[in-house]
């Protein structure tokens, strides 16, 4: 193989081959363990060996992106894992064999796509003259961030036209992306607000409810009791109120 | 490095030379981690007995007691290694090397000195933020598969806390990344050197807020009182360390000494000035420093290459100067570690509501205000702590941000050719195009 043609010691080359078998390794172990929580750990020691082949071509910035968005991702995956499901029923998942044929199809279907793919590509297959190659990266984070705000700075030499219209940069994906961010934040707060309580009865936990609600909102609530005390059944605001029917 | 070691073994570029050159660099940082460990240890326990007007150890190792950490060592090297019957046993084995490994990886791309670093990252601030975010995932780890309840608590109390706090957090450290317009820690501690007034926590109102509630934020991140809940001893035992005994045990305290240190460096290198002391001594004395030296500057090499024998290639003044720099931040890293200590010991533990509420309800706004407040201060050109005392170097390195000039833009090329680490001349060049351009355009031109 070309891989390990290269003479010893070929240090980048190394550290690939550790990055790159580690990653498939836990990869597989994703694959067979059948703990959720094992899973998920295997999955971020995956994610992070990616992470130092990013680190490794000079990507810097990728791969800490990488550790910050897909390992930190699975950490919170693992964090709702352990909570909703850590106890005996759940914790152990067992795959049907069904479901491995099935995901071994599609699996293997979208692997061969991306050999081809990767095979296909001429200049993958021999890598000229590796001893002297060097990773040829400028090793800054300053273009990249310049491009999200709208200034291509790779482009700004250039006088053919065709090409200066790409100065604009990625500023309009940028923005798409952050208002989305923004839309599911709002969303996200708004389902998880504190629901107003309403049809308040004599049972017990409507009543500790009530007073779980009075306790959160004693600064408001302090406020508004002047209102509701001269304008008792008309405030909409009073949680005792059963004509706010919201919920 | 390793061309000077194979200098040394008088070897023709061998793999002898990069293992020792990455064994050297390893074992330096692991020294940070370990005897910083020892130290922290026993400073909490000498800060804690005289808050509390006690003495702490006094008998181990003379006066004051300064090998009792050595000792308990010692102890908890003896101690049995138990693992729980519920336990899953290999994540339960495995926890505490996660978090040491992590907080470890951290110190990677922490300069000590303008030179002085375990490898150069061009994002050195959001990789140190990204590796240290998965520390809290030992945590996780542990308290999970130690098969205890109280375990689990503190697992996702800690879980819940780190990852509200990470927000206002990654906000706070935007700031100064926002100011020196970049996110290499070299350049942001070089950007600061001079007298004290450069340092950006004394940049503008908003900084010095910002250096706060990043301070707060980061005692929550790592996990100390009055954050502690993770392992609050009046609830939940010890919390997620509860099943754990002997050196895995002390292994936690590693990993949480150490992180403490990181983010208290890590502020120093933001908004204190980094490896640069309060007064430019050297500069005032007209000695060589690191403050008034370029790296690409044949003198900036402590080892000359080509030279001859060892002293011979070695370049003393440059040598004390980065000296000076590594312990200028390990002097500041200290104290930031000692006010945690004196925080921890003068308040009492948070509940875990009012943990909450002190991240979304007061540290989100406040870092919200310092970011937007010191943005807008950049853009209204108000005066910083900086012109106070209008300290010329500054202004030097400013040059390749702020102006954009014409002769600013070659003085600012002569100093971008100057960066670190750019061994390829050409690639230097063609970053030199791309960096001063924009930036003028940027700045909207004329500051």
């Amino acid at each position: 193989m070309d891989l390990f043609a290269v003479a010893w010691p070929y240090w980048h080359q190394f550290f690939f081959i550790i990055f790159a078998a580690t990653a498939v390794g836990f990869g597989f172990g994703v694959l067979l363990s059948k703990n959720v929580v094992r899973m998920a750990f295997y999955l971020v020691l995956s994610l992070g060996s990616t992470a130092g082949l990013f680190f490794l071509a000079g990507a810097e910035f990728v791969g800490a992106m990488q550790l910050m968005i897909y390992v930190g991702g699975t950490l919170v995956l693992l964090i709702f894992g352990v909570m909703l499901t850590a106890q005996k029923d759940f914790i152990n998942m067992d795959t049907h064999t069904q479901d491995w044929i099935l995901a071994t199809i599609v699996g293997g279907s979208l692997l061969m796509v991306l050999l081809f793919a990767a095979f296909g590509a001429e200049d993958w297959n021999t890598p000229q003259d590796l001893t002297d190659a060097k990773v040829e990266a400028t090793k800054e984070a300053t273009p990249l961030g310049l491009a999200l705000t709208g200034i291509r700075v790779d482009t700004l030499g250039e006088t053919d036209d065709a090409v200066q219209g790409g100065k604009a940069g990625y500023l309009m994906p940028f923005i798409i992306v952050s208002v989305h961010l923004l839309v599911v934040l709002i969303g996200a707060a708004y389902m998880a607000r504190t629901k107003k309580l309403s049809h308040a009865t004599n049972d017990k936990s409507s009543r500790a409810k009530l007073m779980l609600f009075k306790m959160e909102h004693e600064a408001e609530l302090l406020e508004e009791e002047t209102y509701v005390v001269t304008h008792r059944g008309q405030s909409a605001l009073n949680p005792l109120d059963p004509q706010d029917d919201e919920n | 490095m390793a061309d000077f070691v194979n200098h040394i073994l008088t070897l023709e570029d061998s793999w002898i030379g990069y293992i020792v050159a990455a064994l050297v660099a390893a074992v330096l940082i692991l020294h940070v981690v370990a005897v910083g460990a020892l130290l922290f240890i026993w400073m909490e326990r000498k800060i804690s007995g005289r808050i509390q007007d006690r003495l702490g150890p006094t008998r181990v190792g003379g006066k004051f007691g300064w090998l009792q950490t050595l000792a308990d060592g010692i102890k908890l090297i003896a101690k049995e290694d138990v693992t729980p019957d519920l336990a899953d046993k290999f994540l339960f084995k495995i926890a505490p090397y996660v978090g040491l490994a992590a907080s470890y990886a951290a110190f990677i791309a922490l300069p000590f000195a303008d030179g002085v670093v375990g490898q150069h990252v061009n994002t050195a601030v959001f990789f140190v933020l990204a590796v240290l975010g998965l520390e809290v995932f030992s945590v996780i780890l542990a308290g999970y598969s130690s098969g205890s309840k109280w375990s689990l608590f503190g697992a996702m109390r800690e879980a819940a806390q780190v990852v509200s706090y990470e927000v206002p957090l990654g906000m706070c450290v935007v700031v100064p990344v926002m100011i020196c317009g970049t996110m290499n820690l070299t350049t942001i501690a070089n950007m600061q050197a001079g007298f004290f007034t450069n340092w950006l926590v004394f940049n503008d109102p908003f900084t010095f807020l910002t250096a706060i509630v990043y301070f707060t934020c980061a005692t929550a991140g790592v996990n100390r009182a009055p954050f502690d809940l993770a392992e609050a001893e009046s609830e939940l035992v010890a919390g997620f360390h509860t099943e754990y005994s002997g050196l895995r045990w002390s292994l936690f305290f590693m990993a949480e000494y150490s992180s403490m240190f990181i983010v208290a460096a890590l502020a120093s290198i933001l908004f204190f000035g980094g490896s640069h002391g309060p007064i430019p001594i050297a500069d005032v004395l007209g000695l060589l420093s690191l403050d008034n030296l370029g790296s690409s500057d044949p003198a900036f090499h402590v080892f000359n290459e080509d030279g001859g024998g060892f002293f011979a290639s070695l370049n003393l003044e440059i040598a004390i100067a980065r000296f000076l720099g590594v312990a200028n931040l390990l002097l500041k890293g200290t104290i930031g570690v000692t006010v945690m200590m004196w925080v921890r010991w003068s308040f009492p533990r948070l509940r875990i509501d009012q943990v909450m509420t002190m991240c979304l309800k007061y540290c989100v706004p406040l870092a919200a205000v310092g970011f937007l407040g010191a943005t807008a201060w950049q853009a209204l050109d108000l005066p910083t702590g900086n012109s106070l005392m209008n300290s010329p170097r500054y202004s030097h390195h400013e040059l390749w941000t702020a102006d954009d000039s014409e002769s600013a833009v070659e003085e600012a090329s002569s100093n971008e050719v100057q960066t670190p680490h750019e061994d390829d001349t050409h690639a230097a060049a063609k970053a030199v195009k791309l960096k001063t351009v924009p930036v003028s355009v940027v700045k909207g031109g004329g500051r």
